[in-house]
This record gives structure tokens, sequence and C-alpha cells, in this order.
């Protein structure tokens, strides 16, 4: 096995993982962040928060192991993305400052000064997921300086909000119970229509901004080889439109089966997004100029990154596991006890 | 010009960079000790079933938590500055760097974060043992973090274990890497500097407390644990300082030489208390100093001969230096005092007097002072260089306009000053009220 050619395909493949992980995980609770200027009750925001509360730090930990990986894994190509990206990088982690510290201030700190607290926390979520769509948008274009690249990534920016906040309201309706759990399927209703939109909007200029894609998704055969990315994408949008109504019907009578089918349809339509995206992009990391392995660190310090996540990303995926079924089942009040 | 300086590429993002360090630095510096400290008050808990240490764990933990939340939201931050700011330092040597913060990532922070969901929310979710098995987990999470940040410190300090290919530096060794020459020492010293920090955070809080009048069991026991721990680590911290220095002099003598004032090579030199000295003139103005105790402390000679400025080319920035060190070592002799005072008279007593708790109040962010001056002495010590004698400051530095880095540190700057008058008036707002609520 020549390593020089796996080793970075390897840890492309693992940078897309913990991307992905990260789209959803922290998507989620940026998306009940967004959700939370929506509750005018402080008793309900307390529930939302209590609903994303044990996992948010664990949760943002994949985007430092996505970017991370870059860093370590293709530090040429580190340097190129992460200084062009420079301003929405800058406004991105005040957003998740902000939210970070909003989120445990905001039951320590003085009871007048909760409203501020809760604001920020909103402020820094809604700032955080815009600047990730803008990157995402940068990142499409090649970092094209144009007007009309930056209204793409724009365009993007104000996507992922609709995508978190659906990804977001969906988590509520697992987590949650009684008003809230209401509140959030009428959230749902709304966001997915906001984020069908937004997917068809980016899947279009896409390729219509980028060349190479277009050749990539549109030529013969690959149209309809690929075909049935977009089609399942748009079933399972109708699948959640479709769920929404009977779930809140089912609600009222205080039957909770399959409220988990908006969260899980919604990780699929992410899951099918990102392979569109790294099958638009790969081999490349930066658009047309830069390939995996011209980015790549040395063989040998792969090598030795390589043993250290073969041993330990099981352990993480274990206690994550482990995690997750410990806070099982619907949120309760958030305390230390 | 000075205005040409100020929109220096270079300089704005040395600034940058250093005022985000030195945010993100106060509050590891805490939570690596202060999940020691927990894990401490858990198994008093678990061994005497008394009440008061689950009391001191709940008050604690939730400045653990804020901390911790500080901490890992100033520590992304770093992470994509080595992007954004310095791409020519993974340019160079990523392939050391790289592993090791992989490294942290994958064996410490995950298990950090993920702990900490189940340490502060899962008391009644998980049985005993599993909770104390999480505060376990977080406190050696946060210890093991530290060792691998200080690792690549210390190698950029001290490097050894590779060698340079078309400007790249290839690992010959990771045994030399990991355990080069300053390593251990710039690990104890930190490690302890947690300890001190975290100790006269807890004395702090609890004598605010106590002054008060919220003289409950829990509060007490805090005070104890904080008092004693200090003047324990105190005296320790100044020993493994003393080493860390001749450790220093034997691997980077300009930064001595900086530390010391010393412009020329000399027989015998002063340990200076005060000077300022003078990059001009290449001398020191207004010295005070006593003779030949620098020579005694660095070569345990009266008359051992210490390095000049004189003898290096380029050497690091005297004055920063030389006033950081004085800060450092000011405030560690502050510390031996009150610490030994608080806990002579807690042991005579049972009770510090309130002129002492108002000076361990005073002291309850002393530890920050002399940390971050610590870490000071240390990085602009081994200017120019970024890697010792590897890597320049100024060829790692990316070429990315003055506005934006100007622009961003303004905004830095405002969120720092921010959150840490937030930071410390909820710490104290949350002590006034831990004792209404239970008193």
């Amino acid at each position: 096995m020549d390593l020089a050619y796996w080793l970075p395909v390897i840890f492309a493949a693992l940078m897309v993982i913990s991307m992905f992980a990260y789209v959803i995980l922290d998507g989620y609770d940026l998306g009940v962040g967004i959700l939370l200027e929506f509750e005018s009750k402080t008793q309900e925001k307390d529930k939302m928060i209590a609903a994303i509360g044990p996992f948010w730090d664990a949760n943002e930990t994949w985007l430092v192991l996505g970017v991370g990986l870059l860093l370590v894994a293709f530090p040429m190509a580190h340097g190129v993305i992460l200084t062009a990206l420079y301003l929405p990088v800058a406004l991105m982690l005040l957003g998740l400052i902000l939210r970070g510290v909003a989120f445990d201030f905001r039951v320590k700190a003085q009871a007048h000064h909760q409203p501020l607290w809760n604001r920020l926390f909103f402020v820094g979520s809604l700032l955080a997921t815009v600047s990730q769509g803008v990157m995402l948008g940068r990142y499409l274009t090649g970092f094209d300086p144009g007007w009309g690249a930056w209204g793409f990534a724009l365009l993007v920016g104000v996507s992922l909000v609709a995508a978190y906040a659906l990804i977001g309201a969906s988590w509520l309706i697992m987590k949650s119970t009684g008003a809230l759990q209401q509140r959030a399927v009428v959230w749902a209703q709304r966001s997915v229509w906001f984020a069908a939109v937004a997917a068809v909007l980016v899947s279009i200029a896409t390729p219509w901004i980028s060349p190479r894609v277009f050749d990539l998704w549109f030529s013969l055969p690959n149209v309809f080889l690929l075909a049935p990315v977009p089609i399942m994408s748009a079933a399972l949008f109708v699948v959640i439109a479709y769920s929404l109504p009977k779930l809140a019907q089912r609600q009222r009578n205080g039957n909770d089966n399959f409220c988990w089918i908006p969260f899980a349809a919604t990780v699929g339509i992410v899951l099918l997004s990102f392979f569109g995206l790294v099958y638009s992009i790969f081999p490349h990391l930066v658009i047309d100029q830069l390939t995996i392995w011209q980015a790549a660190s040395s063989t040998e310090a792969l090598k030795i990154m390589f043993f250290g996540a073969a041993l330990v990303l099981p352990t993480i995926i274990g206690y994550t596991i482990y995690s997750y079924r410990v806070f099982w089942g619907k949120a309760g009040e958030l305390s230390y006890q | 010009m000075p205005t040409d300086a100020l929109l220096d590429p270079l300089v704005l993002a040395r600034i940058q960079f250093a005022a985000n360090i030195t945010f993100h630095i106060l509050f590891p510096t805490i939570s690596i000790a202060m999940g020691w400290v927990l894990l401490f008050f858990k198994l008093r808990f678990n061994k005497t079933g008394d009440d008061k240490w689950m009391q001191a764990y709940g008050f604690w933990v939730k400045i653990f938590a804020l901390t911790f939340a500080l901490g890992v939201v100033s520590g992304i931050t770093m992470s994509f500055q080595f992007g954004t700011n310095w791409p020519g330092f993974m340019m160079a040597v990523g392939n050391i760097a790289g592993p090791l913060l992989a490294y942290e990532v994958l064996t410490a922070f995950f298990l950090e974060a993920t702990f900490l969901g189940i340490m502060l929310f899962g008391q009644k979710k998980v049985s005993n043992r599993m909770h104390t098995l999480a505060t376990v987990l977080v406190a050696g999470g946060t210890t093991l973090s530290a060792f691998w940040i200080i690792v690549l410190n210390s190698w950029m300090q001290t490097p050894t274990g590779f060698e340079m290919i078309n400007g790249q530096a290839h690992v010959t060794s990771w045994l030399a890497v990991i355990f080069n020459p300053s390593m251990p020492y710039r690990l104890t010293h930190m490690l302890i500097a947690s300890g001190l920090t975290v100790a006269f955070l807890v004395a702090g809080v609890s004598a605010f407390q106590w002054l008060k009048g919220q003289r409950q069991a829990a509060v007490q026991a805090a005070l104890k644990t904080g008092v004693f721990l200090a003047a324990v680590l105190i005296p320790l911290q100044i020993f493994v300082g003393d080493m860390h220095g001749l450790n220093t002099l034997k691997h980077q003598p300009a930064k001595i030489a900086a530390i010391e004032g010393v412009w020329h090579t000399e027989r015998g030199a002063p340990l200076m208390l005060f000077a300022l000295p003078n990059g001009e003139t290449r001398s020191n103005d207004f010295a005070i100093g006593i003779p030949k105790v620098a020579s005694l402390i660095l070569t345990h000679d009266l008359n051992g001969e210490i390095k000049g400025l004189n003898e290096f080319t380029e050497h690091p920035p005297v004055a920063k230096v030389f006033w950081a060190f004085r800060i450092m070592a000011g405030v560690g002799m502050l510390m031996l005092l009150a610490s030994w005072l608080a806990a002579w008279q807690i042991r005579r007593q049972g009770e510090p007097t309130p002129l002492v708790s108002k000076l361990l109040i005073g002291m309850t962010f002393s530890g920050w002072v002399a940390t971050v001056a610590g870490w000071y002495v240390t990085e602009i010590g081994r200017q120019p260089w970024l890697v010792h004698g590897v890597l320049k400051t100024a060829d790692a530095v990316s070429n990315v306009p003055s506005g934006m880095v100007l622009s961003t540190l303004v905004m830095y700057l405002a969120l720092y000053v921010f959150l840490l008058g937030s930071y410390i008036s909820v710490v104290f707002y949350m002590a006034n009220k831990a004792g209404k609520a239970t008193a």
C-alpha cells in the first residue's frame, strides 16, 4: 500500500467526518440558540438551554478536531484557506465566544443581567452560523473576489441559518414535552420551507458560479448517476414537512411516537449535502488550486497521527455515546445536582 | 515612525496573538488545578460523608464550569489563529507541532469536554462512583491537555530531535522532541503555577465569604484548603523556578541576560532590584542591585561569570523581559508572605484575622498576574525567534492587510475586557449569593 497516497486520503476523510459531526451536533445547539429569540418566556428558554446543556462543549470540540486536522494534516491548505477567510473566521469566533460564555453566565449572573446574556446567546449563535455559511460560500467559489461570489457567500450564510434552525427545532421536538415541544413543531414547520428553498438556491448557484462543479454534475453519464442525491434530499424534505402536522396531532393526544423523524431526516439531508460537496471538490482542498497530496504534511507526521487517531477515535466515539445515553430522553431541569 | 510601526502587520499580529494568548491562558491556568481540587473535595466527601465537602464541590464546580467555558472558546480562537496570523509556523515546523496538537485534541480535549457534561449535570443520573470517575477524567484531561501544549512550547524554546530538510523540520526522534531539555522544568513550573492560582482564588473568594459573615463549614473547609495548598506550593515553586532558571541559562543565555539586565559579560553580577534597562545606551538607568547575588543564584559562585547581552548579535527586548520577571518574582514573594501568615493564623486560632482576610481577597487573582508575567518572560525572552534558532517570528507572519488585523484586534480587546470584567464580578456575585442561599 502506498502510504504517501493513502494517508492524505484517510485524513481528508477524517476531516470530512469531523466536519459532518460538527454540523449535525453543533448545528442543533446553534439552532436552539437562534430559536431562543423566538421564545418569550424565561422558563421555556431555560428548558431550551437544558436540552443542549450537557452536550454543547463536546459538540464544539468537533470543530476543533476538523480545523485541527486541516492544520496538522494539510498545513499548506490551512494557511491559504484561513488567511483567505480571515474576517468571517474572526466573526465566527466572536459568535462562538459570545454564545459559549453566555450559556454559562446567563444562569449565574444577577437576575437583571439575564436578558442581556440571553440576547448575547442568540446574537452569538446567529453570528457564528452566518459566518460559517459565508465561509463555506467563499470556499466553494475558490475565494473569488467578485461581488457575485460574495453575494453567493451571503446566500449560503442565510441558508445555513435556516438549516440550523430546522435541526435545532427537530432536536427540541425530541428532547422536550408540552408547550415547548409544540412550539418546536411550529418552528420546524417554518424553517423546513426556508431550508428547502435555501437548498434549492444553493444547488443551483453552486454549479452556476463554478464551471468545474457544473461539468462534474451535468455531464453524461454523471447526471443520471447523481440524480438520486437531489431526489433523495427532496424526498426527505417531504418526509419532514408531512410528518410535522401528524406529530403535532399525536402529541396533543399525549403520544410521543416517532418524535425523532424530523431530526433523523434532517441528518439524512445534511449527509447527502456533504456527499454532494465532497464529490464536487475531491481531490482538491482549495478548489482548482491545491490537491490534498500537495497540501499534506510529511508521511511520517501523518503516520504518527494516524496511529493516535486509530487508537483514540473509537474511544472518543464510545464515551460520546455513553454521555448521550446518560442524558437520554427528555431534558429535565438543568441543575448541578 | 510611530504610525508606521502601529500599522506594521508583524507588530499588529504579535499584539493580537499576545492579547489572545494572554486572555486564553487565564482560564486553563485555573481549570487545570481546579479539577484536582474538586476531586479532593469529592474524595473527602466519599471518605467522610460530611456534607460540607459536597457543598464546597457544588459551589466550586460552577466556577469551574464558567472558567472551562471561557477556556474552551478562547482556545478555539487560538487554534484558528495559527492559520490566520502565523501560516509560516505550520509550514516550517508543522511536522512536529501538528502531531503534538493533534494528540492534545484527541487524547485530552474530547475527554474533558464530554465528561464535563456528566460531572456538571449528571450527578443524579449516574452512580456516585461514576460521578467521581467523571471528575477524575476531567481533571486528568485538563492536565493532559497542559502536558501536550507545554511539550510543544518547550520544544519551541529548546528544539531537539529533528533535522531541517528544505526549510521544513522533520522528526528524527519523537522521544527527543517530547522530552526536550526544558520540558520537565517548564511543565512542573506551569502545573505548580496553576495550583497556586487556584489556591489563591479559592482562598480569596472564601476569605471574602468569611468576612461577609458566611461562617458555614463549607466555606471554612474551602478557605483552609486554599490557604494550606498555597503555603505548601509556594516554596516548592520557588525551588522549581530556580532550577528552571538554571536550565534556561544553559540553553537560552540571552534570555537570562535580559532577565538580569546584564548588558556586558561580568563576574560577580549584582541582582537588580530596580533598573530601567535602556536599549539606546545599552545600559541600566537608576540601577539598584545587591552585589554578586545574581552570580550566586545562577552559578552558585559569588564571582561566577554571567554572559551579557553583548555576546549575542540578536537578543530579546530587555526592559519587557526584565520587568515581567520582577513582577512574577515579586508576586511570588507576596504569595509566600500572605499564605504563610494566613496558614499560621488558621493553625493558631482557627481563622484568619480580618486584615489577613483582606490581604487574601486582594490576592484572589494574584496567580493570574504571576502566570501571565511568567509567560511574558519566557515568550518575549525567546524573541526574535519563534522556534529558537530555527524560525524567526517575522518569517511566520501572514500577509493579511494591517487594517483587517487592526479591526479584529480592536474587536477582540473590547470583547476580552468585557468578558474579564463579567467573569470577576460574577465570581464574587456567586460567592455572595451562595452564602445567602444556605445561611
